[in-house]
């Protein structure tokens, strides 16, 4: 999955990304950072053709997706929107085997292979027991893990997940993170939003960080996110440290204080 | 392995939505001032469809002229206006849509009594009717469509445009004679099916079966309506055009249900959840089951609208006389839903 110079701006407006280039290979994890109202969303809905680029392009492998048919776009691509956006009205696996429409035809319901699929992307995800619950009878985390179950049942190439670890207890936002970086470690490419940059730290092997007015910062995840690069996007002095665990290694990011607007003299 | 979620009816229920309308009808037939065991009225269908004719002229037209179109038109009307309000509670994710949501009802209301206010015969109401429904519905997609806009503002633009078009009833009204013409758009707007014919149905049954027969071919695909914008069009499927079909597949269901009978109230709210609260939100057992209980709902409140009383009882008072009851009942009981 490749952008190449997307540009990005409503009719009448500053432009809000501006010849933005990125490319994941597929079993790489992208993370995408920035401030409230930088235009993480935005991007993401544009790199998908959501959006429509106002500039640039998006290819999914070297194809433009402009000119691809939106089924085919879509059996390859997935999209995992927010939790709380989602509707309720259905059943855990209703809602998963939704995720077949780009592979059926319009008058069409769906076959054997559908409901196999859909019920071995739950038993992977580990949600098989949810499969005859109501959605708007779960919680959280566990309607997360279906709305990507539901991607994984289009058989993408490419997943695309909004936010997906917000709003999550510290468990939940676990699992999540592994089920990413489990399909990233099968071949996927994972493409994500986050408000953690520790997330992208530990998960992420590339890292895009936005700040407001369409600047942006583009390679891998330990270039691009650093002390001074998280004070000029968040306007945050942060310290990135080293923690010794039974895991080995761990970084993470720890937001210290709110920086100092005139731009002086800082302690470290 | 468990026996797959196809989500589709068990073979029970299929038989059970094939056999409650037909049931519904022939007992119906039998019921009236001239009253049939349904023994009899199996008989004489036996003896229609065999040619064997040793009825007598007013059986036979009790039956085939009076009775049968009436119990068409119900089961026509019943399973239309479920089949609508069904599509479009999950088109607007909103559980209070009815289908006059977009004004559609309001609109053909006008036209059915600009029709009985000009004078023309009971083909020109209808297509009257046909036409101001249509354009009720048109003039709710231009006001309340565009980039950026919710599905509240569709829904706000339909609730104005059918004030519009109830004013415009009122103004039919106040302008009709007193004498004839305002007690006949009066009773035409409390809904009736004593206007059944073979001769009504011509026109509204064709484009009633039609659009019943579409959203039954995208049955499954409507499950991806009450989605948001970016998760229906992250589903690969054009969301813009299954909405399009969708509203005008409802819109001339409706239109031709009020075009010719008048406004049947509740039938399109009240079936649909009704269903909902038993077989889920899955159009694709949803969709079949609200067409079939709400053909024989339709058929039974006809029923009974017509031979309660020696007088006729207009048949929106028994929907929600009825319905409502029932509907609270099994809310209560079932503790509610989500859409």
């Amino acid at each position: 999955m490749t952008v190449r110079n997307g540009s990005f701006s409503y009719r009448r407006g500053e432009p809000i990304l501006q010849n933005i280039d990125l490319t994941v290979e597929p079993g790489q994890i992208l993370a995408i950072l920035g401030p409230n109202g930088a235009g993480k969303t935005t991007l993401l809905r544009c790199i998908t053709g959501m959006l429509r680029w106002t500039g640039g392009d998006s290819l999914l492998g070297g194809e433009s997706i402009r000119s691809m048919p939106p089924r085919k776009l879509w059996s390859r691509m997935a999209y995992v929107p927010q939790a709380r956006t989602a509707s309720g009205a259905y059943t855990a696996f209703e809602t998963v085997l939704l995720g077949r429409s780009s592979r059926l035809g319009p008058f069409a319901s769906p076959g054997r292979e559908d409901l196999r699929k859909a019920e071995e992307v739950m038993e992977l995800l580990g949600i098989s027991a949810l499969a005859d619950k109501k959605c708007s009878g779960i919680s959280g985390g566990e309607l997360q893990m279906v709305l990507i179950a539901r991607a994984l049942a289009a058989e993408p190439q490419v997943l695309i997940l909004d936010e997906p670890e917000s709003n999550l207890d510290f468990k939940n936002q676990l699992v999540v993170l592994d089920t990413m970086s489990r399909l990233a470690s099968e071949g996927m490419a994972c493409i994500f939003n986050t408000h953690y940059p520790t997330h992208a730290l530990q998960r992420s092997d590339k890292a895009l960080l936005l700040s407001k007015g369409g600047d942006y910062k583009f390679g891998n995840t330990a270039q691009v996110v650093t002390e001074a690069s998280i004070r000029r996007s968040f306007g945050v002095e942060a310290v990135i440290g080293t923690l010794p665990t039974p895991l080995g290694e761990v970084q993470s990011v720890i937001p210290l204080r709110i920086a100092n607007q005139e731009g002086g003299h800082h302690e470290a | 392995m468990t026996a797959m979620r196809t989500g589709k009816l068990r073979y029970g229920w299929r038989a059970a939505c094939l056999l409650l309308p037909v049931a519904a009808g022939v007992l119906a037939l039998g019921i009236g001032r001239l009253a049939f065991s349904p023994t009899q009225v199996l008989q004489a269908i036996g003896q229609a469809l065999t040619g064997a004719a040793d009825m007598t002229a007013l059986i036979h037209r009790t039956l085939w002229r009076l009775r049968l179109p009436r119990i068409l038109l119900a089961a026509l009307t019943g399973a239309g206006l479920s089949a609508a309000g069904c599509a479009f509670q999950s088109l607007f994710a909103n559980p209070l849509a009815t289908p006059d949501t977009l004004g559609v009802a309001s609109g053909a209301s006008f036209g059915a009594a600009l029709g009985l206010l000009l004078g023309l015969d009971i083909l020109g109401i209808q297509c009257s009717a046909l036409v101001m429904g249509g354009a009720a519905v048109a003039l709710t997609w231009l006001a309340g469509t565009g980039s950026h806009r919710g599905r509240s503002t569709i829904v706000l633009s339909g609730i104005m445009m059918g004030s519009v078009f109830n004013a415009l009833v009122s103004l039919v009204k106040f302008a009709a004679d007193e004498e004839s013409q305002l007690p006949a758009i009066t009773y035409w707007l409390m809904g009736g099916l004593q206007n059944a014919s073979y001769r009504t149905l011509l026109l509204g049954a064709p484009l009633i079966v039609t659009g019943v027969a579409v959203l039954w071919l995208l049955r499954w695909r409507m499950n991806l309506l009450p989605l948001s914008d970016d998760e229906a069009r992250a589903s690969g499927v054009s969301i813009t055009r299954l909405r399009a079909v969708v509203v005008v597949c409802a819109t001339m269901i409706t239109a031709a249900c009020v075009a010719m009978c008048g406004q049947v109230g509740w039938v399109g709210l009240l079936v649909p959840h009704m269903c909902r609260m038993k077989f889920g939100s899955n159009h694709l057992a949803l969709l079949p089951v609200s067409i079939s209980t709400g053909a024989a709902f339709l058929i039974a409140v006809d029923t009974a609208a017509r031979s309660i009383s020696a007088q006729e009882i207009p048949i929106s008072i028994l929907t929600a006389l009825l319905g409502a009851p029932f509907f609270i009942a099994l809310m209560r009981r079932k503790g509610g839903w989500s859409l």
